[in-house]
């Protein structure tokens, strides 16, 4: 199908897209990538009556890497982040994540931040953002606004901001020292929603003892969720830590739901699995890095 | 700050400038189509997910459903009509990917067809041909393709025949 008419603006500035947001009130929505907007559009799921092309505004398709985390601007293209080589060395989530973002054509045009303020909860992005305790910077007619990934996720498909607002850019912090991560999914076909995924962070303490073990899900909740598995293997040594028990652990501690894809009890059983084997990797790698 | 219902925009498209006068609502894949008369870009499913209208913007593959024409104002386009290459003696030559699927019979009632030619041209136009092409990586390059009719295996062996006679033409 085709979308609904609607109006297009595309602004050069910041400031003249949060005017025309203003003046065009409830019914407007802010054009980035739109490879999941698009889509909404042609299947009439959404009709706004203006969209807002963030496109021409320049300073937003930076990628930033320090030592605290890796800033990503709003225009920043989901090909480019799985390139950006300092960014995986700050946080090696954000590359291994955006890999399982659809297929290289999506990605060329699809943006990061897109994908967050789209707040899909089988999103990878909305996962990682949890999984590292992120937060969104939101320009408003009022100033900029930072607000943590928890406040920021209401529910599927829907965020905390409203009116006449932008996204600019995420934050994700660094990784600790001492820690590795991994990230996996099952999905029908390559490229697809996951049916299910998760994304790790394992951290050791000076002895290479599991100290902190933290998981994150696609697809099993309305929001992204993040689970605390340390209680599962604390104290072990990363090398013969049960990982398995902590696959065991978060199975209880999910509830999804089944459709059409996926009964909940598969899904449940997914995320047994993806803790497994993500946890295992990850701890290898936590134990390279404690070198 | 304009906020329109219709915009005139003009574009490269296989290196030719094109104008268009379009409403703002128009896909890209339909102004390909409809406005500017190049019917080689096909629309399957119209929500991104089966590849088959897929064009180059600006040398990168893009699915031309999931962006509005206005948003090509100032752009570069290939499509499929785009691949050949002039063979200076007035004729064109098949891009090596074209010649590729007619030798592998890579299709068959050819509708996914453009998408493949395109997203392939560009992944192998873009690597260097020299270095040895992955099962990986050709997976990779074409995952995002759906193909009814041909099971994939012949497609697959004429993105390693293009890429032997990208290397070999070298």
């Amino acid at each position: 199908m085709k979308p609904a008419p609607f109006r297009y603006a595309d602004p050069g500035t910041l400031q003249e897209v949060l005017e025309v947001l203003s003046v065009e009130g409830e019914g407007a929505k802010v054009l980035a990538g739109g490879q999941s907007l698009l889509p909404l559009l042609s299947m009439r799921l959404a009709a706004p009556t203006t969209l807002v092309d963030i496109n021409r505004v320049p300073g937003l398709d930076a990628v930033e890497a320090t030592g605290d985390g890796v800033t990503v601007g709003a225009l920043v293209r989901h090909n480019a982040l799985l390139h950006d080589d300092p960014a995986a060395r700050v946080q090696p989530l954000l590359a291994r994540a955006t890999a399982n973002v659809a297929h290289p054509a999506i990605r060329n045009r699809g943006t990061t931040v897109g994908s967050i303020a789209h707040a899909d909860p089988s999103g990878e992005m909305t996962a990682v953002l949890a999984l590292t305790d992120g937060s969104v910077s939101v320009a408003t007619p009022d100033g900029v606004e930072t607000i943590g990934w928890r406040d920021f996720f209401v529910g599927p498909l829907e965020t905390s901001v409203h009116g006449p607002a932008v996204v600019t850019s995420a934050f994700f912090p660094a990784l600790p020292a001492r820690s590795g991560t991994a990230f996996a999914e099952v999905a029908r076909r390559k490229g697809d929603y996951a049916v299910c995924g998760a994304g790790v962070v394992v951290t050791l303490d000076a002895d290479r003892r599991v100290e902190t073990v933290r998981a994150a899900y696609l697809s099993v909740g309305l929001v992204p969720e993040v689970h605390d598995l340390t209680e599962a293997v604390a104290g072990s040594s990363a090398d013969s830590a049960d990982w398995a028990a902590a696959g065991a652990l978060a199975r209880t501690l999910v509830d999804p739901d089944g459709d059409i894809h996926a009964s909940a009890d598969y899904r449940r059983l997914l995320v047994g699995v993806l803790t497994e084997r993500t946890l295992t990797s990850a701890a290898a790698e936590a134990v390279g890095r404690s070198k | 700050m304009t906020v329109d219902s219709e915009r005139t925009i003009s574009l490269t498209v296989n290196g030719v400038r094109r104008e268009a006068t379009v409403p703002v609502r128009r896909l890209l894949s339909d102004a390909l189509r409809h406005d500017l008369g190049l019917t080689g870009t096909h629309v399957g499913c119209e929500h991104g997910v089966c590849g088959a209208c897929t064009v180059l913007v600006d040398g990168d593959p893009m699915r031309s459903c999931l962006l509005l024409a206005v948003q090509l104002d100032g752009r570069e386009v290939t499509t499929v009509e785009g691949l050949a290459r002039e063979d200076n003696r007035g004729g064109s030559v098949l891009h090596p990917v074209q010649e590729a699927f007619r030798e592998c019979h890579a299709l068959q009632c050819g509708f996914c067809t453009p998408g493949f030619l395109t997203t392939i041209a560009a992944g192998l136009d873009k690597r260097d041909n020299s270095a040895e092409l992955t099962e990986e990586e050709v997976d990779e390059m074409v995952g995002g393709n759906l193909c009814r009719c041909t099971g994939y295996a012949n497609i697959k062996k004429a993105v390693h025949t293009a890429n032997a006679a990208m290397r070999d033409a070298r």
